[in-house]
């Protein structure tokens, strides 16, 4: 927070949360000029549609009582179309393709510090301010921003922040990331916000009661297709309503019993065949991976390097060297910037369609997504 | 300097408004329906709003319904005008394309007990065709509802020719005049209509009082049944002290109306050359008749939203389209209706004026917003 001269605009994302409440309120607090932009992401007029852990209707009232406990500006913003373009269609997508997505990301990179940073633009706002656990800060050295994890390192987001570009990097600041958890409820309670007890959201904020395969069975019909349950070996072991139910390491629900006995877990989803393979614990282990659209946060990193990478938001990282395979000379973030990540360890269901963030240290070397 | 031009949303109480909503809650603060001495005071607060309100209509005190507001007093014509015609076996109703909400929802609602509705479509410069409206009359026609003056762009409906055409096909005319009174000289055995509307602050009155004025012999059923309200027209405790600011803000806006036009009209002419000369890539919306206070203007490449909170950040209020339930912005209707394009739809704000406004505030508007709408251009094209 040091690099922003005091006088200078922030916009601050506020979603009615606790962290991005007390970001706002910290900002305003140092004395900079403040502007809270709530962003709506789905048509608030259904009221069938009351569920939620981000940005519904009650959130955006939680984000307004907040602004005016801290006495900023604030706006909502429809971003129902950007949301649905740049979010929720690539979601659907995805698990369409047998992936298992991972949408927080995409709103980042793709909404929070691209849509609404253009509009901050407008504003005249040079920085974008969320309650992202995480740190950037310019390195002189390298002469590049560098993202960390949040200093509370149970609540550490940085893994949802990887395809941040350089650019976004510099207008991004992040007032709760050198704060632990309890010390933001501790200032959301003092200042007296009425969120400061809110529960932590957990679920993905655009599906109904945690049900993804209902919302993809109604988005994209096409692929919810059904289709066979089979074991490594190709024996059929069973029927299935859609691989969009499915999602490799998966062992609950699966509907097909274990000839051994042992249990069975999703090792890959075929969505050419509708397939779903199943098998034991072991077969869910890898030791390498690839991965496409890498972002290199630290450009240095792209010859190979020994990291520990990270391959679901709770994954403890683990040991491992990564390097840039492919056009090495791909821009950060295209899909032909691609790297492949070897493991010291065998790894747990190595999903696609989720984030291989790579650390050296706190630091956020780089990422993709797995192929 | 804080700029307040969303005078169209709401406006502020007139001194004297405020001064009758303080004395009717503390000093005639009876139940207009009790017997005693208190009662009584506060039913002669009531009958002199009436007859105040009946001044500024050039109707009669007896027509003079009190409601909470606007959209009650739509509601309660529409739905009382409905309800009693239902047995006669009509079943139809036709309004313009570019009503309020309060209209157009109240519609919806009766089309889902099966009543019909045509919606008569405007041209390009947001005026209804008089001869539209009688193209969507039909014999089991109810009730004919176009508001006299419009919410978002100001343009004056025809609503004496309307009520002519609505009255010889034996259908009841309703204008829904919430943005006309205070604006324009307001008469309704001029205008012939049946029914009309009015809500106290959009003209220095204070919120949460309404009027549904009711032609003397129409026959309608109250859609709030209770008490023996207003002569059985509508039930509940009147809510004196609004009625009693509303009566003020009456008297007022019937004093004011001819003089406050003059300003008004000069002072938003004043800010739409204004604009229109320090802002390339901008047009008017909206044309003919206009009330003197309002005006909506496009800009080119700008979204609407991100220039009304750029003003706002410099303490400029304005407005545009209609705000949806988080406060976010939709795509004007009325623009819509008027068949722009879509980015016009989504680039216009409304300017409204109104009892407080000054030249100064024109000029500073006028000096603010080139470089706002300059700055949301170049990100636009990034």
């Amino acid at each position: 927070m040091t690099r922003v001269d005091p006088s200078r605009r922030i916009v601050v994302a506020m979603s009615g949360g606790v962290d991005s409440s007390v970001a706002a309120a910290l900002l305003a607090e140092q004395g900079h000029d403040v502007i809270g932009l709530s962003m709506q992401l789905y048509d608030q007029s259904d009221p069938t549609r009351s569920f939620g852990s981000c940005c519904s209707l009650d959130d955006l009232h939680d984000a307004r009582r907040v602004a005016a406990v801290i006495d900023i500006p604030h706006y909502i913003m429809n971003f129902e179309k950007q949301f649905d373009a740049q979010v929720v269609d690539n979601f659907v997508k995805e698990y369409a393709a047998g992936r298992t997505p991972l949408p927080c990301a995409h709103c980042n990179s793709d909404l929070k510090f691209a849509t609404l940073a253009d509009r901050a633009t407008g504003l005249g706002a040079e920085f974008v301010a969320t309650g992202h656990y995480a740190r950037v800060d310019y390195d002189d050295a390298t002469r590049r921003y560098r993202l960390r994890r949040g200093v509370d390192r149970a609540k550490d987001q940085s893994y949802f922040l990887f395809s941040l570009s350089q650019a976004q990097l510099a207008r991004a600041i992040f007032p709760v990331g050198d704060l632990p958890k309890e010390d933001v409820r501790d200032y959301a309670r003092r200042l007296r916000l009425p969120v400061a007890d809110n529960p932590d959201s957990q679920e993905i904020c655009f599906i109904p009661d945690v049900d993804s395969a209902s919302f993809v069975k109604q988005r994209a019909p096409e692929a919810a297709l059904p289709g066979e349950v089979v074991d490594e070996a190709g024996h059929v072991l069973g029927g299935h309503e859609g691989i969009h139910r499915f999602t490799v390491g998966q062992r609950r629900g699966l509907g097909v019993s274990s000839p051994t006995g042992a249990p069975l877990y999703v090792i890959a989803l075929r969505p050419a065949a509708a397939t779903v393979v199943v098998g034991p614990k072991a077969s869910l282990e890898r030791t390498t991976l690839t991965a496409s659209s890498v972002n290199w946060i630290d450009a240095q990193a792209r010859v190979s390097r020994r990291i520990t990478a990270q391959i679901r938001h709770r994954h403890q990282a683990a040991p491992a060297s990564v390097c840039a395979i492919g056009d090495v000379s791909a821009a950060e973030g295209t899909p032909a910037s691609r790297a492949e990540v070897i493991f010291d360890e065998p790894q747990i269901a190595i999903t696609p369609g989720q984030a291989v963030v790579f650390y050296d240290g706190d630091a956020v070397v780089g990422g993709g997504w797995i192929d | 300097m804080r700029v307040y031009f969303d005078y169209n949303a709401t406006s502020p109480m007139a001194e004297d408004a405020a001064a009758a909503v303080t004395s009717a809650g503390r000093e005639t603060f009876g139940n207009p329906s009790s017997v005693h001495h208190f009662g009584q005071r506060a039913k002669a607060v009531l009958d002199e709003a009436r007859s105040a309100v009946a001044t500024l209509l050039h109707g009669d005190p007896s027509e003079v319904v009190f409601t909470s507001g606007g959209t009650e007093a739509d509601n309660a014509a529409i739905r009382g005008a409905a309800d009693a015609l239902e047995p006669s076996g009509k079943r139809h109703l036709v309004a313009s394309a570019i009503e309020h909400e309060a209209v157009l929802n109240t519609f919806k609602a009766l089309a889902r007990r099966g009543w019909s509705t045509t919606l008569v479509p405007v041209g390009s410069t947001g005026i209804v065709d008089p001869d539209r409206v009688l193209e969507a009359i039909t014999p089991g026609t109810a009730l004919v509802s176009v508001m006299q003056a419009n919410n978002e762009i100001g343009t004056i409906q025809p609503i004496a020719e309307i009520a002519r055409m609505a009255r010889e096909h034996g259908a009841l005319m309703h204008t829904d005049a919430v943005q006309s009174i205070g604006k324009i000289p307001v008469d309704v055995r001029a205008l012939g209509v049946d029914l009309l509307s009015l809500s106290a602050h959009k003209f220095n009155g204070p919120k949460g009082a309404g009027v549904l004025w009711i032609k003397r012999g129409v026959r309608m059923l109250p859609i709030l049944t209770g008490g023996k309200h207003e002569r059985n027209r509508r039930a509940g405790t009147e809510n004196v002290p609004a009625i009693a600011g509303l009566a003020a803000a009456a008297r007022l806006a019937a004093q004011k109306v001819d003089a406050e036009g003059l300003r008004l009209g000069a002072l938003r002419d004043r800010l739409e050359a204004g604009i229109l000369n320090a802002v390339d890539g901008t047009a008017v919306n909206g044309a003919g008749p206009r009330v003197p206070n309002t005006t909506n203007i496009s800009f080119d490449r700008v979204e609407a939203e991100s220039l009304l909170i750029a003003l706002d950040l410099e303490g400029i209020a304005v407005s545009t389209g209609s705000a949806c339930s988080s406060g976010t912005l939709e795509p004007s209707h009325v623009l819509r209706a008027m068949g722009l394009p879509t980015h016009r739809t989504q680039n216009s704000l409304r300017f409204s004026l109104g009892l407080y406004s000054t030249e100064q505030e024109v000029d500073r508007v006028v000096d603010v917003l080139p470089r706002l709408v300059d700055k949301l251009r170049k990100v636009g094209r990034r």
